[in-house]
């Protein structure tokens, strides 16, 4: 019965997402008179009705119901518990589930903390955020049902859970992604809302803030956690792969670091107003796209798409008619906002633009390179990739220019800036980044490559960046300011930007990699590391058989053991290498073992691949304070205090700026 | 008519929409009859892939009703229909030929290693000429041939239960051989 009580509960949370839509949008009409009270009960009962389905979808796997297709098709009675919890999001249908879950939770969450919105704009928002969330849970309901039931054949076992999927990364990174992708949809509706009323001031900007920075930051650690994963699981020490499915998730994470840095300039000086809805809308849009790509099956087979078509063509009709349906909105309103301001070209502003332009073309050439193949196939039938080449091409330029202006930012004003101001702030930074260059010169080019020089000057770059942003906030706390967290975000996602940064040059460049054959006994030295492989061992998991390697590495008179292993997974049969890592700081060792050599298996030793790879935990490391900064800019006393003003400000009766 | 300028992310959009649309077609080219079937599977001769030094021509595909499977590791979709054809092989307990289109025998041997093998043989179509005369769009595509080496049916696109369910089994009942 509990799935049947899940699926009624998500068919009576599409009927609320649909009142909530009209009422939202429509209720000034005198026909919904009165009905507008209700919306915030709405919210609730949206989200406790898809809690409860997610709940009930749960206990399914919990309880090993194998009547329930889907849990046939993504779990199995020898599955670990905690991934037969993880499991509800392992499948198409779960993690649609998970994906209408998080939007119910950004709904309640505007809900509560948007009393102090203008009533109608407050409405507007949640109305446009109700009708995504009806196009999805039809989506779910009509096309991804998790809820069905194998009737009458009930299987006795499940597939089991895709491998891959087994794994603490895999447990995370969905749910981050989708907070925020969906989280996008906050931004889209103040902007949608925006549009709908015509107007848009500096308070519009410092609400759709914080909203913004939340979905980012989550964006970026998703994004970071699959790097990781893929790094660590799939077994060829690759970090990312310019694959679409990666691409998908850039595309608007690129949009909404450019979103987050205009809204600062709409909020602050009122300018680039119609341009940052554009982004919003965007951020949003690629996002759906994402999950288009994704979804329909177009990134495995243009073919596949066709074969099966109903999803994908579900999602692409409902992207048109969002995307189609906001732009449209956007060419007839978007005039009337107006935002002219002159600045020069030593100013915040007209950084955040070069920022802006650099992060658009970023974009255009990421969703060249993703779309291009698909289109390539579906006109010619064959396979393309574009691949790494030519993504690297452009995109280590456009990188590199973007962290220049990025030592720039501490040092520029809003509207302009005395130049005796920069070249006294670069002083220290370029001292310092030319010694670190100069440094490098002698032991960096022992090849010497574009690529390398690339490598090299993304690390004096980041110096630069690091050097100017530490002065800056040592020049603040000396003139007796302290610094708001707003500003403390800024300064630790810059520094993670710098972190990444150095982190992919030097781990581009300096990998090395090697496929060796060795037996038990033999004893290969890799780069002043003494690397033995002891013997092979059968080691038994819970629901696999795996061979193990027993390697003991010396390095710098230390000695650790490492175990990577070949895993066979009980139910599929399917094999798996996992990768057994020595983290470090400053460079991670990383051994994965491959096939049995010879005949009979095994008689002529065992591949192994050794990676050392330097700096590669920089990239994630990076990441992570990216985040964290986006993170903690929202908790900036401002947004707080502006609230309570605007609050006691709605009660005396005088509607706030808007 | 500055206005109108505001209207330019639109034209873009529909730009890329209907460039899409006019490429990628969504009619569902899986159900164009191909002009192969009822005819017989084309002569042909093609080195084995577990042994290349072993050519295979039509007449190893005659005697039995079987499903021709082109595939490559190229393909993901092959992937997943590759789990289906084992299901077929060890459920239904129908013969599967492999047409290995467009890939390298190495990887494909791999392949087979790492994810079973449901394939009676496989051929090697390197250079895709075989496909050419199948008249294959790209993998995964199958052929179902009757006893004679008639095609029966074409499936472009995987093979799954549906297709299975719907145009595979009920052909096989017909010619007195496969289903359960």
């Amino acid at each position: 019965m509990t799935v049947e009580l899940g699926h009624f509960a998500i068919i009576l949370a599409f009927v609320m997402a649909i009142g909530m839509a009209v009422i939202g949008l429509f209720g000034r009409m005198r026909l919904f008179a009165g009905t507008v009270r209700t919306l915030p009960f709405l919210v609730a009962g949206q989200f406790v009705l898809t809690a409860l389905a997610f709940a009930m979808l749960m206990l399914a796997f919990a309880e090993d119901d194998f009547s329930v297709l889907y849990v046939s098709q993504h779990s199995n009675s020898l599955l670990p518990f905690a991934y037969k919890l993880s499991a509800v999001w392992g499948g198409h249908e779960g993690s649609f589930l998970l994906w209408v879950l998080i939007m119910a939770v950004w709904m309640l969450a505007v809900t509560l903390r948007s009393r102090h919105l203008p009533p109608l704009f407050r409405q507007h928002v949640i109305g446009v955020m109700a009708l995504m969330n009806t196009g999805f849970l039809a989506f779910l309901i009509f096309t991804s049902n998790p809820f069905t039931r194998a009737v009458p054949f009930v299987p006795s076992e499940g597939v089991d859970l895709n491998p891959l999927l087994q794994d603490f990364g895999l447990i995370v990174h969905p749910p981050m992604l989708y907070v925020g992708y969906v989280g996008f949809s906050v931004a889209f509706s103040f902007a949608i809302a925006a549009l709908l009323s015509g107007r848009l001031d500096a308070a519009w900007a410092r609400w759709s803030r914080p909203w913004t920075n939340v979905a980012w930051a989550f964006l970026t650690v998703g994004i970071a956690l699959g790097s990781w994963w893929a790094y660590y699981e799939l077994g060829w020490g690759g970090w990312w792969f310019w694959d679409p499915v990666e691409n998908a998730s850039f595309m608007p994470w690129i949009v909404g670091t450019a979103l987050i840095h205009s809204l600062a300039a709409t909020e602050k000086r009122g300018i680039f107003k119609s341009w940052t809805l554009l982004l919003a809308i965007a951020a949003f849009s690629l996002s759906l796209l994402g999950a288009f790509i994704v979804r329909s099956g177009v990134l495995t087979s243009v073919h596949a798409f066709a074969v099966d078509p109903e999803r994908g063509t579900f999602i692409l009709i409902f992207l048109v008619l969002v995307v189609g349906g906001s732009l449209t909105l956007y060419g007839i309103r978007a005039w009337q906002l107006g935002s002219r301001s002159a600045f020069s070209v030593l100013s915040r502003d007209a950084f955040i633009l070069g920022n802006n332009i650099l992060l658009v073309v970023s974009l255009a050439v990421v969703l060249l390179g993703t779309l291009a193949p698909l289109g390539y196939e579906a006109v010619t039938g064959d396979k393309l990739s574009v691949g790494k080449p030519y993504f690297n091409l452009f995109f280590v330029p456009l990188m590199l220019l973007l962290s220049l202006l990025l030592v720039f930012a501490p040092l520029v004003n809003w509207k302009r800036t005395d130049t005796s101001r920069i070249i006294q702030g670069l002083r220290w930074p370029f001292l310092l980044g030319g010694i670190v260059g100069l440094s490098m010169v002698f032991t960096f080019f022992d090849t010497l490559s574009w690529s390398r020089v690339a490598a090299w000057f993304a690390v004096i770059i980041a110096v630069l960046v690091t050097t100017g942003h530490v002065m800056d906030l040592v020049r603040r706390v000396k003139g007796g300011h302290t610094p708001s967290l707003a500003y403390a975000g800024m300064f630790i996602a810059h520094l993670g930007f710098a972190m990444s940064m150095v982190g992919v040059a030097l781990t581009e460049e300096l990998s090395s990699e090697k496929d060796l054959a060795m037996r038990p006994g033999d004893t290969v030295e890799r780069s002043g590391r003494q690397i033995r492989f002891v013997s092979i061992e059968d080691v038994k998991g819970p629901n696999y058989t795996a061979r193990a390697g027993h390697f003991v590495v010396t390095e710098d008179g230390r000695e650790y053991v490492l175990w990577p292993e070949k895993r066979q997974y009980v139910s599929g049969g399917n094999l798996m290498t996992e990768a057994a890592i020595e983290w470090g700081f400053l460079r991670d060792l990383y051994i994965s073992l491959g096939e049995p050599l010879g005949e009979p298996a095994g008689s002529e030793g065992w591949a192994v691949r050794v990676h050392i790879k330097p700096f590669v935990r920089w990239i994630w490391f990076g990441s992570i304070f990216m985040g964290l900064g986006g993170g903690l800019a929202v908790l900036d006393r401002r947004y707080r205090r502006v609230r309570e003003r605007e609050s006691r400000e709605l009660l005396a009766g005088s509607m706030p700026a808007s | 008519m500055k206005r109108l300028r505001f209207f330019l992310p639109l034209l873009i959009f529909l730009t890329i929409l209907v460039l899409g649309y006019k490429g990628i077609g969504l009619e569902d080219r899986s159900v164009l009859p191909s002009p192969l079937v009822g005819k017989p599977f084309p002569e042909f001769s093609a080195p084995r892939l577990d042994d290349p030094a072993l050519a295979v021509d039509r007449s190893a595909l005659l005697g039995r009703p079987l499903l021709v499977s082109v595939w490559a590791t190229w393909c993901p979709t092959c992937k997943a229909e590759h789990e289906f054809l084992e299901v077929l092989k060890a459920r239904e307990g129908l013969e599967i030929v492999g047409i290995v289109y467009k890939d390298d025998p190495a990887l494909a041997m791999q392949w087979l290693a790492r994810f079973g093998d449901p394939y009676s043989f496989n051929l090697q179509d390197r250079d895709g000429r075989i496909g050419v005369e199948l008249g294959v769009y790209g993998a995964p595509e199958s052929f179902l041939l009757d006893a004679q080496g008639n095609i029966v049916y074409k499936r472009v696109g995987e093979v799954n239960q549906r297709i299975w369910r719907d145009e595979l089994e009920p052909r096989l009942r017909q010619m007195g051989a496969g289903g359960s």
